[in-house]
């Protein structure tokens, strides 16, 4: 019954966000003014419907009920409760359930929340919204059916991917689609902005929230999942350059631009056409990025079904939607009014600078993910990794980073490059201290780590120089939330370059009682015993890491994991964090002399990446808060002023 | 006929197993070269090369038996002072343009080489487009 309900939910929010879009599209062709009237309540019913759908599932899944395809295929009644629960979306047709119940709940957000907006403008959002929404819906009830029975209960499950098994997974996938959702809203918008002629500040103010918000998210989930791949892996990579790392660095690159331009428009009222051009390409990397993952047409673990059939729906899709945009865009961009200038000299001019840069860098990164997939169409597997990303990447990254350190120093319209000058004069002396420092004591490193250093420790402290002679307690929270976020790309880049310059890697066969020497430490390798958890059974090491100089002590419990269904071998990798590295112990197989392969790494100031980035999170999210703060103040202060006016008439 | 098909099968892959099993690792997967200096340019070149049995991980960064082959390979060979861009060439050769990820220029990929100066240009031509209109508007507000 559980599953016969959730699908009926599903198929009445499905017809509803076409009510949605018909209505919509009726009351702004002017031949029903009524229907205007009821969008609002059928996108919040429609949010409420796929919510509860989606809840069924999550039922469905912790029950274990083995009668359901889609648990019996990846559920196990054995399983810890946590991955009976992330394991809902731990597949294909689960995962695009939890897609479509974040949109459907933005709708209701939208519908419930937003008030300044033009109300064509508004209908027309929500319209464009339900356009989107339909077709994902379509997706997952003609092609994707996470509700289908078997015709007879299968007498167990199938189990997760033991890779899958981690806390990792109830946090990654729901905040990355969180992400790509909101920039369908920030899309919505545009494309309701496009339709009614009404792209200027009060568009962008509207829209602003939902980007910070899908670009912190996805800030988290870029995070998350690169530090989850560290750790789970067992080789210490944090970042492979894979087509689905990319899928979700693509967005983030978009959203990035995106923030920075409707800002300007924002505050300015520049930067019309672009904005909107960057909205849309925004979105189309998450379409790009759910086609990628998605259709099977890469092999990876994010990769749940090959299946042609899902591939060619998801590309039609990203076909309708995405030319429909671009084709709205070249109709109506002409329509759109230029406004403000400014000088190249200036904020807007940074930012301008920044953006461009940006979209350079999601260019290198859309091409190299995408040329593989090219020329095996046409014959021949090629690879593009790291010596292709690295380097182009920082031929476009590293200028792009000084601009940042000068951009927020620099006033609106225009300003002085002498000023400028005698401001950035701080930072370059740091960075010039560091290269001083890095060659001196840093032995020979590569050219790419030796700059990302440098340049990581110029822009921290430019970063900090807006908040110079100013009130820290007075100060806004989105210049916080700026100077916050720009640390944090600093933190991160700094972790990144001394992560590659000064990483000590030891591969060794060792044997009980035998020591070895990595970074400041000394390992010991005591015992390995068998170890058994909920659903797999182990071998565990036990390793005391002792500090070489001071002589402190610790122990590291490296496992090597055998998962029985799917049976599979996973290594469990003991770290030890300390505040200038962490210590990566992994316990390998064991060699026909009986000595266990060791792999050992101490990795300086690797951890500085997520901080990073859970700084650029955190900078986001002042920024929000402090924008929407100041928003319901400027409302109020509106509404008072129209109460005031009105009470001045009353006693005139 | 049937039964006997799939016991045959059975067999076969029980077979295959225990043959994975029993082959030892070869020595230099999982053991590093003695000169620091030789063992970072075999990593180096590693970590440039994919792990074909893998998802998307260089062969540094994996514990498929067949990544462990190529790690011996790229270390007795730079071990035996081969230069590591002529092992790379070797592996190509062997396994095709797929095993390595740095892509070299040729027919099927030049436009990924010339896509960052395309792209460079854009950016120029779109910065020069503003500062020109930015000049005037200097102009007109002086």
């Amino acid at each position: 019954m559980i599953a016969e309900a959730g699908l009926a939910c599903l198929w009445l929010a499905a017809a509803l966000s076409l009510l949605q879009l018909l209505a919509g599209g009726f009351s702004l062709a002017g031949k029903g003014e009524q229907l205007a009237s009821i969008i609002r309540p059928v996108a919040i019913v429609q949010g409420i419907l796929v919510a509860i759908a989606f809840v069924m599932l999550i039922w469905l899944f912790l029950r274990t009920d083995l009668s359901v395809k889609l648990v019996a295929m990846n559920s196990h009644s054995a399983k810890p409760f946590l991955y009976k629960f992330a394991g809902t979306w731990g597949n294909h047709e689960g995962s695009m359930l939890l897609w479509v119940t974040i949109m459907g709940l933005s709708g209701s957000c939208i519908a419930l929340l937003e008030k300044r907006l033009r109300s064509d403008t508004m209908i027309a959002t929500l319209a464009a919204q339900a356009f989107v929404s339909i077709g994902f819906y379509a997706f997952l009830l003609f092609s994707s059916n996470p509700f289908e029975r078997l015709p007879s209960p299968a007498p167990e499950g199938q189990g997760l991917n033991p890779l899958l098994q981690d806390p990792g997974l109830a946090f990654h996938p729901p905040t990355l689609y969180i992400g790509y959702v909101g920039l369908s809203v920030a899309f919505s918008f545009a494309v309701g902005a496009l339709i009614t002629r009404n792209v200027g500040p009060v568009f962008a103010r509207a829209m602003r929230p939902w980007v910070l918000g899908a670009w912190i998210f996805l800030t988290l989930g870029i995070t998350a999942g690169s530090y989850w791949a560290y750790y789970e892996l067992g080789w210490g990579g944090w970042w492979f350059w894979d087509p689905v790392e990319n899928a979700s660095l693509m967005p983030w690159l978009a959203a990035t631009a995106l923030l920075h331009s409707v800002s300007v428009l924002a505050t300015r009222g520049a930067l019309r056409t672009w904005t909107i051009m960057l909205a849309v390409v925004a979105f189309s990397m998450s379409m790009v990025g759910t086609f990628l993952v998605r259709s099977g047409i890469l092999t990876s673990v994010h990769a749940f079904a090959v299946d042609p059939e899902r591939g060619s729906f998801i590309l039609a899709l990203l076909a309708i939607y995405i030319g429909g945009a671009l084709a709205l865009f070249a109709i109506r961009a002409v329509t759109i009014r230029e406004g403000t200038r400014f000088s190249f000299f200036s904020r807007e001019g940074a930012l301008v600078l920044n953006n461009v840069l940006l979209t350079a860098i999601l260019g290198i990164v859309l091409i190299g993910t995408l040329y593989p997939l090219l020329t095996e169409a046409m014959g021949t597997k090629v690879s593009v990794g790291p010596p292709y990303f690295n380097p182009v990447g920082a031929a476009f990254a590293l200028p792009m980073l000084v601009v940042m350190a000068a951009g927020p120093l620099l006033r609106w319209r225009g300003d002085s490059g002498r000023k400028l000058l005698n401001m950035m004069a701080l930072p370059a002396l740091v960075a010039a201290v560091t290269l001083l420092l890095v060659v001196l004591f840093g032995g020979q490193i590569g050219i790419l780590p030796l700059l990302g250093l440098i340049l990581a420790t110029g822009l921290a402290i430019a970063s900090i120089i807006p908040l110079w002679r100013r009130n820290l307690l007075r100060t806004p929270l989105n210049i916080w939330g700026m100077v916050i976020a720009h640390m944090g790309i600093a933190v991160a880049l700094f972790g990144m370059a001394s992560e590659s310059a000064f990483n000590q890697e030891v591969l060794v066969a060792s044997q009980p009682g035998e020591s070895h020497e990595v970074g400041p430490y000394t390992l010991t390798f005591n015992t390995i015993e068998p170890v058994a958890g909920p659903n797999w059974t182990a071998l565990e090491a036990n390793i005391t890491a002792k500090v070489t100089a001071s002589g402190k002590l610790d122990t590291l419990n490296p496992q090597s994991r055998n998962f029985s269904s799917p049976p599979t071998q996973t290594s469990e990798a003991a770290l030890l964090t300390r505040w200038n590295g962490q210590l990566y112990v992994v316990l390998g197989e064991e060699n026909v002399d009986g000595r266990w392969q060791l792999r050992l790494w101490w990795k300086p100031f690797v951890t500085f990446i997520w901080y990073g980035g859970l700084l650029i999170g955190l900078g986001g999210l002042l920024a929000l808060i402090g924008r929407t703060v100041r928003d319901i103040k400027r409302r109020r202060h509106d509404m008072q002023d129209a109460q005031n006016a009105q009470a001045e008439e009353a006693a005139a | 006929m049937r039964l006997l098909v799939i016991i045959t099968m059975f067999l076969g892959m029980v077979g295959m197993a225990v043959a994975q099993q029993s082959m030892p690792p070869a020595p230099y997967a999982y053991q590093q070269l003695d000169d620091p200096a030789q063992e970072a340019e075999a990593k180096a070149l590693m970590e440039t090369l994919r792990c074909l049995k893998c998802q998307s991980q260089s062969i540094a960064d994996s514990d498929a038996p067949m990544a462990g082959d190529m790690r011996h390979q790229v270390r007795t060979r730079i071990a035996a002072g081969e230069d590591p861009e002529a092992i790379r060439a070797w592996l190509v050769e062997r396994y095709g343009d797929w095993v390595s990820y740095a892509p070299t220029v040729s027919a099927v990929t030049w436009p990924l080489w010339a896509a960052p100066v395309i792209l460079l240009l854009l950016a120029l031509f779109l910065m020069r487009g503003r500062f020109r209109r930015a000049h005037t508007d200097d102009g007109k507000d002086s």
